[in-house]
């Protein structure tokens, strides 16, 4: 499957299967930019996969005060789900539980788009008929009184249709704390590409998947890539490599999860086979699930 | 294309309503036909041609010259382009407009924006009476848009005030927000006595106080609300000197308690 090496590190010639996916964005700000990102952090917490959290968050990235509507610190993060009224819901579940109960924290609007869903709008009833609309330059805020004085949060958010989830870069490398290094330095890359959220802890899951299970679960450990089980099963990976980690992308638009992966790739061959990785795949499903296909030979730096 | 000028060269007898003249209503006439265009006054018929020099061709542009307080009803029902005036106008200046830019370039007289859905109206001089509220037997005054007025306004300025956003930057007279249903109203420098009379809901932002407060206002405290901030950023690209009465902790009263009382008047502190 190796088709090139560059600088040392086996590539493989295969592609990445992404999907269409739903997906949202919300700013939230608030006094200091730690408490804007205690927010993000808590919204996205429990959002590695659709699987089993119903939707995959992150934060996309940290915004100057100069970036916000209301001039404080913040932070954009993107929800991806695959249908929109289970992201209505856990927009809706994820902002009500962990920004409207933050310290300071406000929310708005993080994406432009003709469709939307409903964001303060399903929100104010916290109000109990105290809640107060306001309605300049064209968008309309809820002013809703809590403890520390208000929780504004604007009424709508955009909503994209043509998002694309699934996104993966798997790095496999001689030992853990070396395969941790390659991913840890794509994953710092992957953060500074805009639209793009890596959605698992850190930007990094050891637990890849293939569809289906001997027993009665959709999803069941990828065993073609775990070290410990090379003698036993048809593995995918050569000798020298003891550890694999795969980093997972979601993104607004192809183009932009294209970036990422190339961010990514270009990282990890920057630190090169003696302090990162010796390879580098991707996850597909034979191309035949998902329309979006990442052909890493495409992607080389 | 050039814009529309209408240039006054004979000051009307008596009260001209000018609500023809609006882009809408000009759109596809030449100057021409714009000129036997018959404007209601008095008992005479009068038209346009009788009162104003025309020349330009852009309809979407209009620009009257020499304005006088005779001149009613300017900009009434536009819904879009731009209509700018040079002088004073009369009464409802940018009635019931649903879209566009009207420029006034002077004062207004009473309603002006009466009633007015959507849009921008800017007068530069002082604004007459009841500034977007409702004609006697309307239930709503202004419903949208933004109002800003560079000198003083008159009595009841937002008087049922529904939607949309006024601003003033100089002094404004009694009763301002009077029976307010919501929206929000900016008064840069002093207000006349009882602001908020029987508001029910919306935002009234005193930058200098006011004669006299209701007792029917409840004092809810000092606060630096975020919305405030959102408020003073969008005002402040329409008036950097409203923009100002934001700067400072506001004292927020709730009212009127007369009436729902979920209205609010805040108080510049410093």
């Amino acid at each position: 499957m190796h088709s090139l090496t560059i600088k040392g590190i086996r590539i493989d010639d295969t592609f990445a299967e992404a999907f269409t996916m739903r997906a949202t964005g919300v700013v939230i700000t608030a006094d200091t930019v730690s408490w804007a990102r205690q927010a993000a952090v808590s919204m996205t917490g429990f959002a590695t996969s659709v699987i089993g959290c119903g939707c995959e968050a992150g934060i996309d990235s940290e915004l100057d005060p100069r970036q916000t509507p209301d001039g404080r610190p913040g932070v954009r993060v993107l929800l991806f789900a695959v249908s929109t009224s289970e992201l209505q819901k856990q927009l809706q579940n994820r902002v009500g539980q962990c920004v409207l109960t933050t310290p300071s924290a406000a929310c708005y609007g993080g994406l432009d788009g003709e469709d939307v869903l409903k964001l303060g709008n399903a929100l104010r009833f916290f109000g109990d008929g105290w809640q107060i609309s306001k309605r300049f330059g064209g968008k309309r805020y809820w002013r809703v009184p809590v403890m520390d004085g208000e929780f504004v949060c604007e009424a709508l958010t955009g909503l994209t249709k043509t998002a694309v989830g699934g996104g993966n870069l798997l790095i496999m490398g001689r030992n853990g704390e070396l395969t941790r290094a390659a991913a840890e330095a794509a994953v710092k890359a992957i953060s500074a590409v805009a639209d793009v959220i890596a959605p698992f802890p850190g930007g990094i899951v050891r637990s890849g998947s293939k569809v289906g299970s001997k027993y009665k679960a959709s999803a069941s450990t990828s065993e073609a890539y775990c070290p410990t089980l090379k003698g036993a099963v048809k593995s995918a990976l050569d000798a020298d490599i003891e550890s694999v980690l795969e980093i997972v992308i979601d993104g607004l638009t192809a183009p932009a999860v294209a970036a990422a992966m190339r961010a990514g790739l270009a990282a990890i061959v920057k630190l090169g086979p003696k302090r990162g990785a010796l390879r580098v795949g991707a996850g597909n499903y034979g191309g035949k699930l998902g329309p979006h296909h990442f052909h890493l030979r495409n992607l080389l730096p | 294309m050039k814009p529309l000028v209408l240039v006054m060269h004979t000051s009307p007898q008596q009260r001209l309503d000018l609500s023809p003249l609006v882009p809408l209503r000009l759109a596809g006439k030449t100057v021409a036909e714009i000129g036997k265009l018959e404007l209601q006054t008095g008992r005479e018929r009068v038209t346009v041609g009788d009162i104003f020099r025309l020349s330009g061709n852009d309809t979407t542009r209009v620009r009257i010259e020499g304005a006088t307080d005779r001149l009613d009803q300017i900009g009434q029902e536009m819904s879009g382009g731009e209509i700018v005036v040079e002088g004073d106008v009369g009464n409802q200046a940018g009635r019931l407009m649903r879209g566009g830019r009207l420029i006034i370039k002077g004062n207004a007289g009473h309603w002006a924006a009466s009633g007015m859905r959507d849009g921008y109206v800017e007068i530069t001089g002082a604004s007459g009476d009841r500034l977007g509220g409702p004609l006697a037997g309307e239930t709503a005054g202004m419903r949208g848009g933004m109002v800003v007025v560079r000198g003083d306004a008159g009595d009841r300025t937002g008087d049922r005030l529904r939607r949309g956003i006024i601003i003033v930057e100089g002094r404004a007279g009694a009763y301002a927000g009077s029976r307010m249903i919501a929206g929000t109203l900016v008064l840069h420098r002093r207000a006349g006595q009882l602001p908020g009379y029987l508001m029910r809901r919306g935002t009234i932002v005193l930058g200098d106080g006011c004669d006299e407060l209701l007792p029917t206002f409840v004092d809810c405290g000092v606060h630096d609300l975020v919305a405030m901030r959102l408020l003073a950023a969008f005002v402040k690209a329409q008036s950097a000197a409203a923009a100002a009465a934001f700067r400072v902790p506001l004292r927020r009263f709730a009212g009127d308690m007369s009436v729902l009382g979920k209205g609010e008047i805040f108080c510049a502190t410093g």
